[in-house]
């Protein structure tokens, strides 16, 4: 009996998660792939191709690239880099996200699967509400956010797909800026650390700048030069407040 | 190119897509074990991984695809700078912000007759 009351919690915190599908970042997402739609058919990339693409690499961003890659002739390797490079700030996500779910019981292989639905939207969801869940339940939580949140958009993306073509030019053009500017939004407003603020402002103007000067590698060249600058500022103005202290 | 066509397609997003976003996901759960809270590598990588994003946003901004790329570059910078300013006098709340740059957007592209 005791067992069958603690797989039905189990079941009711999988659906609390689930229910995060309603949820503003969620909502704002699912536009966002409305956007994502919009792009993928205007470059004319079959919609299952969209929709497996939406399961199978679910980061928004690293599709966005991907596609972009596609659209300018990029051989594999080279499509492949692109991602790949654009992709390292998954790492530091999921390490940020896994000692707050993991309890120490839970298996690796677990965390594995599980951090494939990892990608910003899920992330900043989960680094705000995973507190007020109890420790044993945040992995199922985190289950039911991120599997809804992939099922509902590939769902998503397979029935808009074929609507946006005939969408007017401005209902067009504000669903691809969704994008940039909720990213904006929602980086700004997660940032839990001052280096981060200094990032965005940095990446935000090496970005072009890059772009202008090496576009072969402006978004790796932003990434690595921006940040170590704004971790190398941020540092300095710590260290200097602290001897100042 | 042989994108289109059959399995191939769906070879390339498993190897340039998936593959090259699940390896960092995948050692993001190998150093969520090891790595520090509040170590300065994080914080190194926490600002590089930042800065990256950053800069894929100013790329989407300043040379967007579809519909955008015929729209002048002071609209999509304006409606940038306007949900900025909303964003901040709401007390930093994304939802104002991003509400306010695609109305400043939309109007925008009416007004030029899109």
């Amino acid at each position: 009996m005791e067992r069958v009351k603690d797989e039905r919690s189990a079941l009711a915190w999988f659906l609390t998660g689930a229910r995060g599908i309603f949820s503003l970042p969620a909502i704002i997402l699912m536009l966002s792939f409305v956007g994502f739609c919009s792009l993928t058919a205007q470059a004319g990339i079959p919609s299952e191709q969209v929709v497996f693409m939406t399961g199978i690499v679910w980061a928004l961003p690293a599709k966005v690239i991907l596609v972009s890659s596609v659209l300018s002739g990029a051989s594999l390797a080279t499509a492949f880099l692109a991602v790949t490079l654009s992709s390292v700030r998954l790492m530091p996500m999921v390490a940020a996200l896994v000692p707050e779910l993991r309890t120490p019981k839970t298996p690796t292989w677990l965390l594995l699967v599980l951090s494939h639905f990892i990608a910003i939207t899920a992330w900043v969801f989960a680094m705000e509400r995973v507190q007020q869940v109890p420790r044993a339940h945040r992995v199922t939580f985190f289950a039911g956010f991120g599997i809804t949140l992939v099922a509902t958009n590939m769902v998503l993306v397979a029935i808009v797909y074929r609507l946006v073509a005939d969408f007017p030019p401005i209902i067009a053009g504000c669903l691809f800026f969704l994008t940039p500017v909720y990213f904006l939004a929602s980086i700004w407003n997660s940032a839990r650390h001052r280096v981060v603020y200094l990032a965005l402002a940095i990446g935000l103007v090496a970005g072009p700048l890059f772009y202008w000067l090496l576009p072969e590698f402006d978004i790796l060249l932003a990434g690595v030069g921006g940040g170590t600058l704004a971790w190398f500022v941020e540092r300095s103005w710590r260290l200097r407040r602290e001897a100042g202290a | 190119m042989t994108w289109q066509d059959g399995w191939w397609a769906y070879v390339f997003i498993a190897i340039a897509g998936w593959l090259a976003t699940d390896i960092w996901r995948w050692l993001g759960v190998l150093a969520g074990e090891r790595l520090r809270e509040d170590s300065e590598a994080l914080n190194w990588v926490r600002a590089v991984a930042t800065a990256l994003v950053a800069a894929v946003i100013a790329k989407l901004v300043l040379y967007p695809s579809g519909v955008l790329e015929q729209s002048p570059l002071w609209l999509r910078l304006g409606a940038v700078v306007l949900g900025a300013v909303a964003f901040f006098l709401a007390r930093q709340k994304p939802a104002v912000g991003i509400a306010t740059a695609i109305a400043t957007l939309a109007a925008g592209l009416w007004w030029l007759g899109f």
